[in-house]
């Protein structure tokens, strides 16, 4: 209630928020809806920039290169990888684990926060949720090529074998083959259906742009960009009644990929705790894993957001303010996950098993005492510095946190898979592990794969879902006096 | 031979394509459709939409997955070819349950999008609208409402004085 009488103009209460109450809006320098489209598709419709090709290139023979050495090893035999007795799993689960961890933050962005209503998410589910389908994609590759002999990879499919023996569905990486899979095949889908209304955009411009063309050959081109982005938009003409279901729709597969994607990791780390190798068999495995991807996946998004919105000027609409949510939520997941070492440590004392004991001592003052001590520095110390608005806001220290995230959580999947295996029950069989300069190539190739992936990505396509972004400003608000609503109507 | 399709007027705020909306749904037409660059809030109501049934066919997707998949590995694990691994049961819902667990989550977004689809009669190849340049404004800042001219209670003089109060524009779109 405000102190001051009512005039007959003005209603008895103060529609008006107090400055220091306002929010910071989702889109600076209130923008018209026309310039959301225009801004975002000019990124499509515009030269390519000469940085893209610089990224590009090399991105491209990188990932070259690692295809090159997954074919080396699937003509030669697995031996060329650093794997051996004892520790059988090596850097291809590693970077199993690492890649399909940071695909985590795409669908909680574009899920978890949609059910939530966070509309910030907003202006950057659409590069996430690529960022979610490209990093799937790269941690696809390692368990396939992994089996050794490729040729047999279709022995997890639920299809009888030449002896007619099914799959055996009592082994959890049966799970998690059938796990990643719908977790691709869901976040493709989801990606896809957001794609449609844009997708729309892009064919209604050609059609307008095509008027001025004079050029056959323009012509020509923009009729096939036409087609093409015409058939991928299923004649989407933004009627309402099919808003209406789409909505709906939209809705619905959010509600399907928020418990998908927190089961994924969960079934990810069932392929360890199942087991009974210590320093793996243990309950806090789901939760710890599903926490450490989500910490991992907004490392990997703002390595991502940070330099594409200042080469393409997005500021106005990836602004401050969500990179700073970004870094709150960074921090947050950061937190648990240096609370579940602690927790770890806790129980394996606690628990009273010799063995468990010995393999988080092992972990801390081993042989690979290095990599432990990277990634508690990286994980549990470097988040910390996202509590200061100082740090949130400067771009620059951002960026080298994020780089930071990602470099520590690759060495807790490191940490987790390789000491855990090298020592355990019995001291006879305990060894020592290290990568060949084919699984360096292959992880690096891999990082290209992706980066190519992702460059095309936002190239061709709306790199921003800009319906959805259109929707959050008050423009689009029918009962605001900048939708259109008359003063009566209208709320502050 | 081109044919009329129908009326489009053109609205630059939603708030006014609101308004006809509730003229027109009022007026009791029944083949109509506003087109928007975005959905908007409160438009289902303004146009008298119920609740989208898709989530029936999700239910469906999800119900299918979940009992295919343990009917599935029933079949493989514990009678098609039955053998027994370390001692466990042959069958159980708890190993089973993982695998189904996806299984549910699949062929429910599954659903959900095929009902979207079969709902919204897409994909379509053509629609007059589309031939309409006016019309590409949709995708980018512009609110359009359409009546066709199929619907029974439909006349042009008496559609136009409907669709006129805070309209741009005003045209009547051919079928080619």
């Amino acid at each position: 209630m405000s102190a001051h009488a009512p005039t007959d103009s003005s209603p008895a209460y103060s529609t008006t928020t107090p400055p220091e109450l306002q929010r910071v809006p989702l889109v600076l320098g209130q923008r018209s809806l026309g310039w959301i489209s225009d801004k975002i598709s000019s990124i499509v419709e515009g030269d390519t920039p000469r940085w893209w090709w610089y990224a590009f290139i090399p991105s491209f023979l990188i990932a070259t290169l690692g295809f090159a050495a997954i074919g080396y090893m699937i003509t030669t035999g697995i031996g060329v990888w650093g794997l051996n007795n004892p520790v059988m799993w090596g850097w291809a689960i590693v970077n199993f684990v690492w890649w399909i961890g940071i695909g985590h933050a795409g669908t909680l962005i574009s899920a978890i926060l949609f059910l939530l209503r966070q509309k910030w998410r907003t202006s950057i589910n659409r590069a996430a949720e690529a960022m979610t389908i490209f990093a799937v994609m790269c941690a696809g590759i390692f368990p396939a090529i992994h089996v050794g002999r490729v040729w047999y990879l279709w022995y997890p499919l639920p299809i009888p074998n030449g002896n007619d023996i099914w799959p055996q569905f009592r082994s959890p990486l049966l799970w998690d083959v059938f796990a990643v899979s719908t977790y691709f095949t869901v976040s493709l889908l989801f990606w896809y259906m957001g794609l449609i209304p844009d997708l729309a955009t892009l064919r209604d411009r050609l059609r307008v742009q095509a008027l001025r063309l004079t050029d056959p050959a323009a012509k020509f081109i923009n009729k096939a960009k036409q087609a093409l982005y015409g058939f991928f938009a299923l004649g989407w003409t933004g009627s309402n009644r099919h808003w209406s279901h789409y909505e709906k729709m939209y809705l619905l597969l959010a509600g399907l990929s928020t418990p998908l994607v927190l089961s994924v990791h969960s079934i990810v780390s069932f392929d360890f705790a199942v087991s009974q190798v210590p320093g793996w068999h243990t309950t806090i495995f789901p939760p710890y894993f599903v926490a450490g991807a989500i910490f991992s996946g907004f490392g990997m998004v703002l390595t991502l957001m940070i330099p594409m919105r200042s080469l393409f000027k997005l500021e106005e609409i990836i602004t401050e303010r969500h990179i700073e949510l970004m870094c709150k939520v960074t921090l947050a997941t950061g937190s648990i996950v240096g609370y579940a070492y602690g927790m770890e440590f806790f129980i394996a004392w606690y628990g009273g098993s010799p063995y468990e004991l010995y393999a988080f001592k092992n972990r801390a003052f081993g042989p690979y005492w290095w990599a432990y001590w990277i990634m508690v520095s990286c994980n549990v110390i470097s988040p910390q510095f996202f509590w200061f608005k100082k740090v949130r806001t400067n771009m620059v220290a951002v960026f080298v946190l994020s780089i930071f995230v990602n470099i520590g959580m690759w060495f807790e999947r490191f940490v987790i898979v390789v000491t855990s295996l090298h020592r355990d029950f019995l001291p006879a069989s305990w060894g020592h592990y290290g990568p060949t300069w084919v699984d360096v190539v292959t992880y690096v190739g891999t990082m290209g794969f992706f980066m190519t992936l992702f460059l095309l990505f936002i190239r061709f396509l709306p790199l921003i879902a800009i319906s959805e972004v259109k929707g959050v400003t008050p423009q689009a608000d029918p009962h605001h006096e900048l939708g259109g609503a008359t003063r009566e109507g209208a709320r502050g | 031979m081109s044919r009329a399709h129908g009326i489009l007027a053109e609205y630059p705020t939603p708030a006014a394509a609101m308004a006809a909306a509730v003229r027109v749904r009022d007026a009791g037409y029944s083949r109509w459709d506003v087109h928007t660059p975005f959905p908007v809030h409160g438009m289902d109501e303004a146009m008298g939409l119920k609740n989208s049934p898709v989530g029936w066919f999700t239910f469906l997707g999800g119900l299918s997955g979940y009992t295919g998949g343990m009917l599935m590995i029933w079949f493989m694990n514990a009678y098609h070819y039955d053998i027994v691994v370390g001692g466990k049961p042959l069958f159980s819902g708890f190993y089973a349950f993982p695998v189904c667990y996806e299984l549910t989550i699949l062929l429910g977004a599954f659903g959900s999008i095929l009902g979207m689809l079969i709902l919204n009669r897409l994909p379509r190849w053509h629609h007059p609208l589309l031939s309409n340049l006016r019309f590409a404004q949709v995708t980018h800042d512009k609110f359009f409402l359409v009546i066709e001219c199929d619907d029974v209670k439909y006349d042009e003089a008496r559609a136009r004085a409907l669709l006129q109060a805070g309209a741009d524009h005003i045209e009547m779109v051919e079928d080619d």
